[in-house]
């Protein structure tokens, strides 16, 4: 049983731990990752973006299938380690302890 | 010196007549002082509570907690698509009349009426009472009489705002010429949103602070890009302040990211066209986002426009047509609850829908540095008996946010004696 759609296979072993619908899933996946998980995932899927658009840009955003919506949240997950692999070098933002800023709501497709 | 043109007085301090000697941060630091603030400046005053887009159609409410002055909200869109704001309180015994899986939380949704979860009593979409379980079992109870609280409540450019007082002014009186110039930009298109929440264990004000200011930039944030980004260098200077009666904005030039060479930019951020600076390729209405009254200042290059509403809330214009506002709602002295909402037009396609995440993921990074710095300040504010500070003229704007408060709170006080 695979997410993703079998055009990208070599995305799959970070499929489970990186198909995350919502926003607060991945900023807590972040957090408990170590740096080489999140730079793995980050290397994998920089070189592959224009291959996920193009699939992607095969379907309206409104009627996503399943494994084109799983790919989706994976590119989302890209987005949400690129500040730890390309300026913190930390999951964690520096200078920030005790305070949390949470996203309450996203657009929905 | 000066990069940008200064007023003929050669301060912003001194033009908008702000003098410029220190100002007391005693305004925040001080329960009593925040005693005062609920009656003086949050029951005089028109508060943003929302948009018009979260009430879809008829029945369509949301609720708004109002801590400030132990209250909350709800706003419901009627059968006559009518807006209305009522206290969130049911007539019977007190209850929080609208809430969903949780007493503290917000709540939104559809409805045909309001039914309170304690007694089962019913409100219609116009606060009349029109249902009381065991009817027989009261006491001469008059149902007209026993309507919802209602809230003054009207509507600008989209946004709708309350008072829980007596209003002297209609909103847009209120909000005034600097404000309302900028009612053209095509909110109501900016569909696409992210909403962002914090408590915040510091003063309303101080936080409003570090948003109007941009002097601390270079340094909080000073590890935001790579390490050869240069722009920050040199400090930072506004293009324009402007001061109408309680509120204020700035101008500046920002960044265009889309101009920088790669190594000051990060890589993912030029691979998917977006991020702190917002999405890069702009929404075909690009044309009517460009509203002469986002730069009063008149300059040609304009990258941002904030505009500070008093007392709470704020709209920030970015220049590739997208917007955010922030929001600050007291909930004690030392702590309050920070909203972020950033706008942007519908996604055609999951470029943009990545480019919208790349802006609203990179802003909460920034957020987040800005959020516990501010705590930071609360922790000793105050200690050692400093109160008074000096502000530089870039902070022009935060010497108008706590000298109107002060005012405020002083013509409050002198009515009610």
């Amino acid at each position: 049983m695979t997410l993703l759609p079998s055009e990208f296979a070599d995305l799959e072993p970070f499929a489970e731990r990186w198909c995350l619908a919502s926003e607060p899933e991945r900023w807590d996946r972040r957090l408990e990752s170590s740096m080489g998980e999140l730079r793995a995932l980050y290397e994998a899927v920089f070189p592959r973006v224009e291959a996920i658009y193009g699939f992607l840009d095969q379907h309206p955003l409104d009627e996503l299938p399943d494994d084109a919506r799983q790919l989706l949240n994976l590119m989302l997950s890209f987005v949400m380690v690129s500040f730890p692999v390309e300026v913190w070098d930390d999951p964690r933002i520096p200078d920030v302890d005790q305070v949390t800023l949470t996203r309450v709501a996203s657009p929905r497709y | 010196m000066a990069r940008y043109p200064k007023p003929a007085s050669g301060s912003w301090s001194e033009h908008y007549g702000l003098g410029t000697g220190t100002v007391s941060y005693a305004d925040s630091i001080s329960p009593s002082f925040f005693e005062l603030e609920r009656g003086a400046i949050f029951e005089r005053a028109w508060l943003h509570v929302g948009r018009v887009e979260q009430l879809a159609g008829p029945g369509s409410y949301f609720t708004h907690d109002l801590a400030v002055v132990g209250s909350s909200v709800v706003v419901v869109r009627g059968e006559d698509d009518e807006i209305r704001a009522f206290h969130n309180i049911c007539r019977h015994r007190g209850n929080k009349l609208v809430w969903a899986d949780a007493a503290r939380a917000e709540a939104s949704g559809t409805c045909q009426e309001f039914a309170c979860k304690y007694h089962g009593w019913r409100y219609d979409l116009e606060g009349t009472l029109t249902y009381v379980q065991q009817e027989e079992e009261f006491f001469d109870l008059d149902k007209a009489a026993y309507g919802l609280l209602s809230m003054h409540c009207e509507v600008w450019a989209g946004f709708i705002f309350i008072h829980l007082g007596e209003p002297t002014q209609s909103l847009r009186a209120f909000l005034g010429p600097m404000v309302t110039a900028i009612e053209d930009f095509p909110f109501a298109k900016l569909t696409s949103s992210y909403r962002l929440r914090s408590v915040v264990p510091a003063n309303w004000k101080l936080m409003i602070d570090a948003l109007q200011e941009q002097y601390h930039a270079p340094i909080v944030h000073r590890n935001q890009r790579p390490e050869n980004f240069v722009a920050h260098a040199a400090g930072f200077e506004a293009l324009h302040y402007e001061i109408d009666g309680p509120h204020r904005m700035f101008n500046t030039p920002g960044i265009r990211p889309w101009d920088l060479p790669d190594d000051q930019i990060k890589p993912s951020e030029r691979l998917l066209r977006g991020g702190l600076f917002g999405p890069w390729d702009e929404p075909d209405f690009l044309a009517e986002t460009q509203v002469p009254g986002m730069r009063p200042g008149g300059h040609e290059r304009v990258g941002v426009g904030l505009f500070e509403i008093w007392p709470n809330f704020a709209i920030q214009l970015w220049e590739r047509g997208w917007y955010h506002t922030y929001q600050h709602w007291p909930t004690a002295y030392d702590s309050h609850v920070f909203e972020w909402n950033m706008y942007f037009a519908p996604p055609k396609s999951a470029r943009d829908v990545v480019a919208q995440e790349m802006t609203a993921v990179s802003l909460k990074e920034f957020g987040l540095q800005d959020d516990e710095l501010i705590s930071s300040v609360q922790l000793t504010l105050g200690a050692a008996g400093l109160t008074d500070f000096p502000l530089g003229d870039q902070e022009v704007l935060c010497r108008h946010l706590h000298l109107t408060a002060q005012e405020w709170v002083a013509a409050y006080m002198e009515s009610s004696t």
